[in-house]
């Protein structure tokens, strides 16, 4: 595994006035960088004995989940533990929410308690805009509708960075139902901004018209993908498929077209996928298992990224984590 | 039969000396004093007699026909938490408007004569300015069975749509537009192809791909404003498209009445000032629908009510209660407010740039709306009733929440400098409003 390395020494601290993590589109790519880099730091850390740092010991970590999540979940609870904050992780199921209650009052709730950050996962888009205006935490979004997932993104860069040592000048194919996905929309503002080509491809009905102006380009033909470096395998949404909507005629025809199956890679071509898996549908059992398949090292690298993004959005320190920290975590 | 309705109250006398009179439909653009006794424009020249009235100076200041909505939602009956005929007709008198007209889709729907009857005794007691009614196509706007027509117009409806819906069956359309002819009133839609725009958010286009929304594309309203022209023509009948939005339906438009079609069209202030580009802000007061659109649809809509294609602006006043505005984008209901803010928004954003010339956006806002709903226009000319509007065209004043006359603040301005401020407003002889 080649070491990740900084790209520059000299990344600026975060600037004071970005307070929340709602979109890719919010982000420079100084701060991406500086993120991937506080990531990388992190990554010694919970490779020790003792996993847990000092660093936000006081501070509280409240996780509110509207949708369903294994991974997004439980690596934000793991991460704001690792840095030894409070952390509370409520599920819409079981709270004031099935009683009625709207997103607003359960916010002002939340925030009585005053949190450090708020942590949201919803449905609908807007809902983090939304937490952000009316409560006094850094709001991170874990996902909102068919909107973003920036954590997401970080964590797939990270990966991709830790591969295969950069990201600039790469070349990323995303295969699936782009229309639904919002990891889509955050890996591409990612990938573009750091300076990789994205690759768009899927079937005509499920590629947002338009999409083109963030800077990739689309194919609706699979061998499209195999040029790329990095194959990005997307979820086919099943549960947003609107009734009778015909996006496709089904899921065997998608799987003939777009599943990526081990004839449709070469070696050496990294796959990543963003969990769950429909094995079978998207994505070939052989291709999911094969070892240049990058999926579990994207849910360990979810935790190092997650701890990077709550450590940067409650300090103003420097770049990356002091050595007088490691030192206290080495005491 | 009157089609408009106000409550009953003295009349006012006044003079305004030394304003800009600029009545655009009669050619009139000159510094004017004007005398109004009683409710009535007495006179118009140059050194006029006070008469013992109030004399109002008007210097450095524009009075012109006061302006008319043909497209408001008033929530009553129904939902008198977010306007009453009382707070939107005084909403309508600070945003220099003397008459309105309210669309019927309230709860109930405005589907027979004994609910149409209930708000215009409604209006007679309290409405600020004029108002006239405007009765659903379908009863519920359902879009199955027509409404007694025939008896919602002798009851004074001043014409038919189903806002706030699509006519979707294409036979009741036809229908509308053949039984139209009984009732002699002028049959409005709002064009929208259901199985196209389906759970759309906003415009589809390179914003909604990049904010991840279900798009609500341009080709959902233009098909319903070719189908609906092609009925129009077909019928031999006049069809108004409501709050048209998007570069093919001005297309669709300027064909039809190139053909001799009787085709009219309005548009409202949000979509000649702002694109799509503003929903990514995820402000719930940025959703409408139709939605915003693109640049290419934005210069297509000024281009069009320069021409005179379309014919009228029209606020679509759609007041919200705030808790309803207060969610998630994707929840927020559809619609902003707008009465209060029109001419200054459009005074800022297209007359002071020099995009739309002062007196067609002011003809635009008063002759051309009552022109398709066949209402007599607002005319400065001695004998007229008085129905005036005096604009301070230099003064600045920002849109803040707590500045609104309507029971609701859901306004894509909020928070906006804007230029130009109606000083006063004068409706069916009353002042209505100063400020």
């Amino acid at each position: 595994m080649p070491e990740i390395s900084v790209v520059r020494d000299d990344l600026p601290p975060r600037q004071a006035e970005r307070r929340h993590l709602i979109s890719i589109a919010d982000l420079t790519r100084d701060d991406v960088e500086r993120l991937l880099a506080t990531a990388r730091n992190f990554e010694n850390a919970v490779d020790r004995e003792v996993k847990k740092l000092p660093t936000l010991r006081g501070r509280t970590v409240v996780n509110v989940f509207y949708e369903s999540s294994t991974r997004t979940s439980s690596s934000f609870e793991l991460a704001a533990k690792r840095l030894s904050a409070d952390v509370m992780s409520l599920k819409a199921t079981g709270s004031a929410v099935d009683k009625g209650e709207s997103l607003k009052d359960t916010a002002l709730t939340l925030d009585a308690y005053g949190p450090d950050v708020i942590v949201i996962r919803h449905p609908h888009i807007g809902a983090p805009q939304l937490v952000a205006r009316v409560t006094g935490a850094h709001v991170v979004n874990a996902g909102d509708g068919k909107h973003q997932h920036p954590t997401q993104a970080l964590l797939d860069l990270y990966t991709i960075k830790q591969e295969l040592g950069r990201i600039e000048g790469l070349h990323v194919a995303i295969v699936g139902d782009v229309l639904h996905s919002r990891v889509a929309r955050s890996n591409i503002q990612a990938l573009v901004l750091c300076g990789a080509s994205v690759t768009l491809v899927g079937p005509p009905t499920l590629m947002p018209r338009g999409i083109e102006a963030m800077g990739c380009t689309v194919s609706t033909d699979i061998d499209a993908i195999r040029e790329a470096d990095v194959v990005y395998v997307l979820r086919m949404q099943r549960e947003r498929m609107l009734e009778g909507a015909n996006y496709v005629p089904s899921l065997r025809e998608y799987t003939a077209r777009w599943g990526v199956t081990p004839e449709r890679v070469r070696p050496g071509q990294k796959i990543m996928h963003p969990g769950p898996m429909n094995r079978g549908v998207e994505i070939d059992p052989r291709v999911a298992d094969a070892s240049d398949a990058l999926i579990e090292t994207q849910v360990r690298a979810g935790l190092v990224t997650r701890m990077a993004v709550l450590y940067d959005l409650l300090t103003h320190g420097p770049a990356a984590v002091p050595a007088e920290l490691e030192l206290e975590v080495a005491s | 039969m009157t089609l408009l309705h106000a409550k009953d109250a003295a009349r006012d006398s006044l003079v305004i000396r030394g304003a800009r009179v600029l009545d655009p439909a009669r050619g009139v653009d000159a510094l004017l004093d004007v005398r109004v006794d009683e409710g009535v424009i007495a006179q118009l020249g140059a050194d006029v007699q006070a008469n013992g009235h109030r004399v109002v100076d008007g210097t450095g200041l524009v009075l012109t026909p006061a302006f008319v909505d043909p497209h408001v939602h008033l929530r009553t009956p129904g939902r008198e938490d977010e306007e009453t005929i009382a707070s939107g007709t005084q909403a309508a008198a600070a945003g220099g408007f003397c008459a309105i007209l309210a669309m019927p889709n309230t709860e109930p729907v405005v589907d027979s004569a004994a609910v149409l009857g209930a708000l215009i005794d409604r209006a007679q007691a309290e409405a600020e300015v004029s108002v006239g009614f405007l009765a659903a196509i379908s009863k519920g706007s359902e879009g199955g069975e027509l409404t007694e027509m025939g008896e919602l117009a002798a009851a004074g409806a001043a014409g038919f749509t189903d806002d706030g819906r699509p006519v979707v069956a294409a036979s009741l359309m036809r229908r509308a537009l053949q039984y139209g002819a009984v009732a002699g009133r002028t049959i409005a839609v709002h064009c929208e192809e259901p199985s196209l725009s389906r759970s759309g958010q906003m415009h589809e286009g390179a914003v909604s791909a990049e904010l991840g929304f279900a798009g609500y594309p341009s080709v959902a309203e233009s098909v319903m404003v070719i189908r609906d022209v092609a009925l129009a023509a077909y019928e031999e009948r006049p069809v108004h498209l409501l709050h048209v939005s998007a570069r093919e339906s001005v297309e669709a438009v300027r064909r039809a009445q190139a053909d001799g079609v009787a085709t009219t069209a309005e548009v409202t202030p949000h979509h000649l000032v702002l694109t799509d580009d503003a929903l990514r802000s995820l402000d719930p007061n940025v959703k409408m629908n139709p939605p915003l659109r693109s640049t290419a649809d934005r210069q297509a809509l000024i281009e069009a009510l320069r021409d005179g294609t379309i014919s009228a602006i029209a606020t679509d006043h759609a007041p919200h209660a705030r808790h309803e505005k207060e969610v998630p984008f994707e929840e927020a209901p559809f619609g902003v407010t707008g009465l209060e803010t029109a001419f200054s928004a459009l005074y800022t954003h297209l007359v002071e740039p020099g995009i739309v010339p002062l007196a067609t956006l002011l003809e635009r806002m008063s002759a051309g709306p009552c022109r398709i709903y066949g209402l007599e226009a607002p005319r400065i000319e001695p004998g007229a009733e008085a129905n005036l509007v005096l604009l301070d065209t230099e003064a600045t004043w920002r849109v803040t929440e707590d500045g609104f006359r309507s029971r609701s603040a859901n306004s894509w301005l909020l928070g906006q400098e804007l230029r130009a401020k109606v000083r006063m407003t004068v409706a069916a002889g009353r002042i209505v409003y100063e400020g």
